[in-house]
């Protein structure tokens, strides 16, 4: 279409996780975003859980940030308690008509004090505490809420329901935001693209009586026991029962319930995350108290993320989780303390009772009816499952053009899954409204800064409690109190949570207030949180290097947990460190670089061809390297997606449309030789073929190296012709080979080479094959006899429906464990195999005759894939993969600024979620490239030249060749020779700064009179912290 | 040694450093006399440093950087472990045992390492002779 009558504006529907991280993205890349949120505020579901898998990180404390930058984005406009009535118009302009209910609290007066709150008599269950705590009638919904406005429940209260009554928090409101009269209001949003994030909903098991839920009180769902893990819940962190509060010593997790299941609810599809949360949630219960003992009852454990595999094997077998393969079919109330009487089938067909305090149920994810109903409205198909239908080709796009979709709307998934998919939608908006780019957008000037430079140091300190995460070990009051004496310290404060959107506000209003001009935070580490602050004293208007962190949290509060005193004592060093270091700190300005617009893509893969694709349609310039002589990768091997799409007729549309792109330039036979630069201005040699070689400079890298096959040493593979490798199997399957063809009994052997020692890890997406191939046999002959022999059937999400086609059409599933695998011989009569394996149900060992053997092999790293880290200064992960920046919330990302990486070189995944990620991948890199030039941190060697005498020992040991001598004339005319720094290429490592015998050469921010201050400082009162000690 | 030994650790952005943080998170234990330094680079630390820390009274002193081979910055732990052996030497010139001066490489994956390090320095110079101490204590 035409870029005429386009508006470069975007409605995000849904303000979780994955809404979110599609506003911020498309914010940044030059799109004016309007965020539209339910409820009273954003954040979704991910500020109710307490940690998140496989990190075990605090939700709350990675949520934050982000939340934060939301709040305060220049580009986006949080519209919350907003839903949508109805969409009309085409894609490029919408007009989306949404209707915002009346929150009873003017937003632009309420300052959040809570003294509405604390006044307010009418008190009910509170919903983000899942009915287990109550609130009051006008709340927040939860502390750390953006924005942080009140709210009043208008079913709650008591003057809205009755005319004349109450009205206390009205007349107390010190601002006078409180508003009865507050109405409803329709707005006519005008935007190019809708993004869809409207997320789910947990089961709720007081459907019906089989669990026991709403019955008896000592069963709960695993998103309350989130909340009771979580030190900011109703029990703040103590592991008690709901029925009498006392201490838990058995529990159980049961899973799947709403999910897998027909017959008790009609969720037949797998929830995805359940398995992996109960892991947590039982770990979180067995740091805190070892004695519990936490039993998981489960169908299958399905692993199958990255890391999860693991994260499993280490709750079996340090944590002393127990794990029992079966599904619980009773609980009931035993005796009158609130006791619980399980009975299930054990692994020996016996039925067993146990008796436990408390279960949780591991409760899986739907969509709400009201979100149905909208889809219904405005036209976007469904699935069977009731979630968006998309195309595994087209996975954040709709049926209508223009609108797109992510997060668990689109099938339930994690966090990671929802943030790429946040991504994926942004950069398919991108690519559509490209032409209106920064047409709607506005920056906003910095505030003025004031130049600190020649005051005496004015220190401001804040110590964050992190609700109980730092409050629960280390004495903050103390640790305040302390922070006052020293000296140069004109200000303190403490608070609940620092890096709340409130709190950003208050500390800017602070040092405005006091003048301060070098600003201490005692939380957590400053590699995650330092960015955020560093904005808050930008807009309080002073130059925001002037901060450190005193990194009370991680490297302290939690490792000395078991030392409260010795943890008081160190935070009051580690605070008199950062104030010592901050107070000689200096301003600093960022280097400002120009970023190269165009983007270099290694692996020619569907993910790379994606990525290139959708940067090209974004206006930008791709350099598409392919180390064979043709594009396609993996998918070249494939036939359907789980979903039975046509995968050769997908590849080849994008390989001609890759082709044909003027944008994009493919090498083939192609392969990076080196790389120089840095963010915005990369150079790359590139080898083509035997000695072709040249240069290409690019603003940044997706990796996109794809994967390779397992080549089995196991089942006789390579020995007995009829036994062969999945893809091998596809192909022969394809041409109805004669093996094939005349087959009647196949085998499948799934874990060949995947979830065992040497590699710990699921390759994803191998169950799902082996059962599709299953099915097609079948259906081709019905007669035939087919077996799979598994050790966990991962059909994720809404695969479970072909896992349950299977199983209906008669192909047998037996389960085998690690320790017995299938034993595989040749027949010797008639030309077939014998295959041997344990039957858990008849409990003897069972012999089929099998006439192909069919091996699901793991998928590998790519060998290559060290040299490329190696070159770009990534991290691989213990298998090889490369190691993305934050498993949960920066999944394309590195800590390197300016590469990313896409689809199997990160991980094995199915052909949906290579996409999508290699759509995320395009989104960051576009988002980097719509700025046009970035800011480099100025952390850099500086040269003092009072000191340096020019002897060069820095030029030869900087790794960077930013160190040079630099020839000039004196006064005189005579030649002489300096040590100059190139700013540009110096990357802050300091190796100089270490080997400087003349204290020469700095890098700022870490310069050697700050880490002698420190030194001093950390040593100053060590008699004190062994007196603690 | 009666107490729990003061260590002055300095740790890499990129590898110890993350690694520390990600010991809290795994809620991993040690001693809370241990300070950490956060530094850019393993090699950014000067041997004038180390001599500072066990002057002013630290028991040890620990260098924490990336494995070898795996340095951020190419080869700053290379010149780390190359400079150690020449502070080593100055330390026992000094009269300061060996074990008050380390060296640890770790992953950013990896906390355990470095917090066995933390442990096994502390219990090493908590097992030193008192004459030790006195020799090389303020």
């Amino acid at each position: 279409m035409t870029d005429q009558g386009m508006i470069g504006a975007v409605a995000v529907v849904g303000g979780g996780i994955s809404g979110m991280q599609a506003a911020l993205d498309l914010a940044d890349s030059g799109f004016f975003v309007y965020l539209v949120e339910k409820t009273g505020a954003i954040g979704g579901a991910m500020p109710q859980y307490n940690k998140v898998f496989p990190t075990n990180d605090c939700a709350m404390c990675i949520i934050s940030p982000k939340l934060v930058e939301c709040g305060r984005h220049p580009n986006i406009r949080i519209m919350t308690l907003t839903t949508v009535v109805d969409i009309n118009g085409r894609a490029g302009a919408f007009t989306v008509r949404v209707l915002e209910h009346p929150r009873y609290v003017d937003p632009a007066k309420c300052i959040a004090c809570g003294q509405c709150s604390s006044h307010c008599p009418q008190s009910v269950d509170d919903s983000f505490n899942i009915l287990m705590a109550e609130r009051k009638a006008i709340y927040i919904k939860y502390p750390q809420a953006v924005p942080l406005k009140y709210q009043i429940d208008p079913q709650a209260c008591l003057r809205l329901n009755q005319p004349g009554a109450c009205g206390i928090c009205a007349e107390i409101c010190p601002p006078g935001a409180v508003d009865f009269a507050d109405r409803g209001q329709e707005h006519n949003l005008r935007v190019g693209a809708v993004v869809m994030a409207l997320g789910f909903q947990p089961f709720d098991p007081g459907k019906t009586r089989a669990w026991g839920y709403g019955l008896y009180p000592n069963v709960v769902t695993s998103l309350q026991f989130e909340r009771f893990l979580s030190p900011g819940g109703p029990t703040g962190g103590a592991l008690v029962r709901p029925s009498d509060h006392r201490p838990v010593q058995r529990m159980a997790f049961l899973q799947c319930v709403g999910s897998r299941d027909k017959n008790r609810c009609n969720n037949e599809y797998c929830s995805t995350v359940c398995c992996m949360s109960a892991v947590k949630e039982a770990m979180t219960v067995k740091e805190a108290s070892p004695e519990v003992e936490v039993t998981i009852f489960y169908i299958d454990m399905r692993t199958p993320g990255k890391e999860f595999e693991r994260y499993f094997e280490q709750a079996r077998t340090e944590y002393g989780i127990r794990f029992v393969r079966s599904r619980v079919h009773g609980i009931e109330p035993k005796g009158q303390k609130g006791d619980l009487r399980l009975r299930y089938i054990n692994a020996f067909g016996k039925q067993v009772e146990e008796t436990v305090d408390l279960v949780v149920l591991s409760v899986g994810l739907e969509t709400p009816d009201a979100t149905v109903r909208l889809a219904e409205k405005i036209g976007i198909h469904m699935t069977p499952d009731r979630f968006a239908s998309i195309s595994a080709f087209a996975p954040v796009h709709t049926s209508l053009k223009g609108i797109f979709t992510c997060g668990a709307f689109n099938g339930p998934r994690d966090i990671p899954q929802a943030v790429i998919g946040g991504s994926a939608a942004a950069a398919s908006v991108a690519a559509l409204l490209h032409p209106v780019r920064h047409t709607l957008t506005r920056t906003l000037p910095p505030p003025p800064e004031r130049d600190v430079s020649g005051q005496e140091p004015r220190i401001g300190v804040f110590v964050c409690h992190c609700g109980t995460n730092t409050a629960g070990v280390v004495d903050v009051d103390a640790v305040a109190a302390y922070a006052a004496t020293l000296p140069q310290v004109a200000h303190v404060a403490r608070n609940l949570f620092t890096c709340a959107q409130d709190t950003q506000d208050l500390m800017a209003q602070q040092i405005r207030e006091n003048g301060l001009n070098r600003i201490v935070v005692a939380s957590c580490t400053p590699r995650t949180h330092e960015p955020l602050f560093r904005k808050t004293l930008k807009s309080a208007g002073i130059n925001e290097y002037l901060i450190e962190m005193a990194n009370i949290r991680n490297q302290n509060a939690w490792v000395h947990s078991q030392e409260p005193a010795a943890a008081t004592a160190k935070a009051k060093d580690l605070v008199r460190m950062a104030v010592a270091k901050v107070s000689r700190q200096t301003a600093r300005k960022p280097l400002r670089i120009p970023i190269a617009p165009s983007v270099l893509v290694i692996g020619g893969g569907v993910a790379g061809m994606t990525s290139a694709l959708n940067l090209a349609e974004q206006g930008y310039r791709i350099h598409l390297i392919e180390k064979t002589n043709q594009l396609g990768g993996n998918a070249l091997h494939l036939y359907q997606t789980w979903s039975g799409e046509n995968v050769p007729r997908f590849l080849k549309g994008l390989k001609e449309a890759v082709q044909q792109h003027p944008q994009i330039e493919v090498s083939y036979s192609s392969t990076v030789a080196t790389v120089g630069g840095h963010v915005g201005d990369f150079t790359s040699l590139i080898r083509t073929g035997p000695n072709r070689k040249r240069t290409i400079d690019h603003g940044a890298v997706i990796i996109a190296t794809g994967a390779k096959r397992y080549i089995p040493e196991e089942f006789e593979y390579g020995k007995i012709p009829k036994v062969v490798a999945a893809i091998e199997f596809d192909k022969l399957h394809m041409h109805n080979e004669a093996r094939v063809a005349n087959g009647k009994s196949f085998v499948f052997i799934q874990c060949v080479g995947s979830r065992n020692q040497q590699r710990p890890y699921c390759s994803k997406s191998c169950c799902t094959h082996s059962i599709q191939s299953a099915i097609k046999l079948k259906k081709e002959a019905p007669d035939r006899r087919i077996y799979i022999l598994h050790r966990e059937i991962s059909t994720y999400g809404q695969r479970e429906r072909i896992y349950n086609q299977a199983r209906e059409m008669g192909i047998v599933f037996i389960n085998y464990e690690q320790h017995g695998p299938p034993q595989i011989r040749k027949s010797d009569n008639n030309g077939g195999v014998l295959v041997e394996v344990w039957d858990h149900v008849l409990h003897r060992p069972l012999e089929i005759r099998a006439d192909m053997v069919i091996l699901a092999t793991a998928t590998l790293a790519n060998p290559e894939a060290a040299a490329l880290a190696s070159m770009f200064k990534l991290p691989l992960n213990r298998d090889g993969f490369f190691q993305e920046a934050h498993a949960k919330l920066r999944p394309v990302e590195f800590h390197v600024d300016g590469v990313f990486v896409a689809g199997l070189a990160h991980y094995p995944k199915p052909l949906e979620e290579s996409i999508t990620q290699a759509l995320a991948a395009a989104a960051k890199a576009g988002r980097l490239l719509a700025r046009k030039e970035i800011a480099q941190e100025p952390t850099i060697a500086l040269i003092d030249r009072q000191r340096c005498d020019d002897c060069a020992l820095c030029v030869d040991v900087c790794p960077y060749q930013a160190i040079r001598l630099t020839e000039y004339k004196d006064q005189d005319g005579v030649v002489r020779k300096a040590v100059t720094v190139e700013h540009v290429a110096c990357t802050g490592c300091g190796i100089c700064q270490g080997t400087c015998p003349k204290r020469g050469i700095d890098v700022a921010g870490f310069t050697t009179a700050q880490i002698e201050v420190q030194i001093d400082a950390a040593l100053a009162a060590a008699p004190m912290a062994e007196g603690a000690a | 040694m009666n107490r729990n030994p003061i260590i002055i650790a300095f740790c890499c952005n990129w590898c110890a450093y993350a690694a520390a943080d990600l010991a809290g998170i795994a809620r991993l234990q040690y001693p809370g006399s241990i300070r950490i330094i956060r530094v850019m680079c393993s090699g950014m630390v000067h041997p004038e440093m180390v001599l500072r820390a066990l002057n002013q009274g630290a028991d040890g002193v620990i260098i924490g950087g990336c494995q070898l081979g795996d340095c951020h910055y190419i080869k700053g732990n290379e010149m780390a472990l190359a400079r150690s052996e020449i502070i080593a030497d100055t330390l026992d010139d000094l009269g300061f045992a060996p074990e008050q001066f380390q060296l640890v490489w770790v992953s950013a994956a990896e906390p355990e390492r470095l917090v066995r390090a933390f442990r096994e320095m502390s219990e090493q110079l908590r097992a030193a002779p008192d004459g030790a101490e006195a020799e090389t204590g303020p």
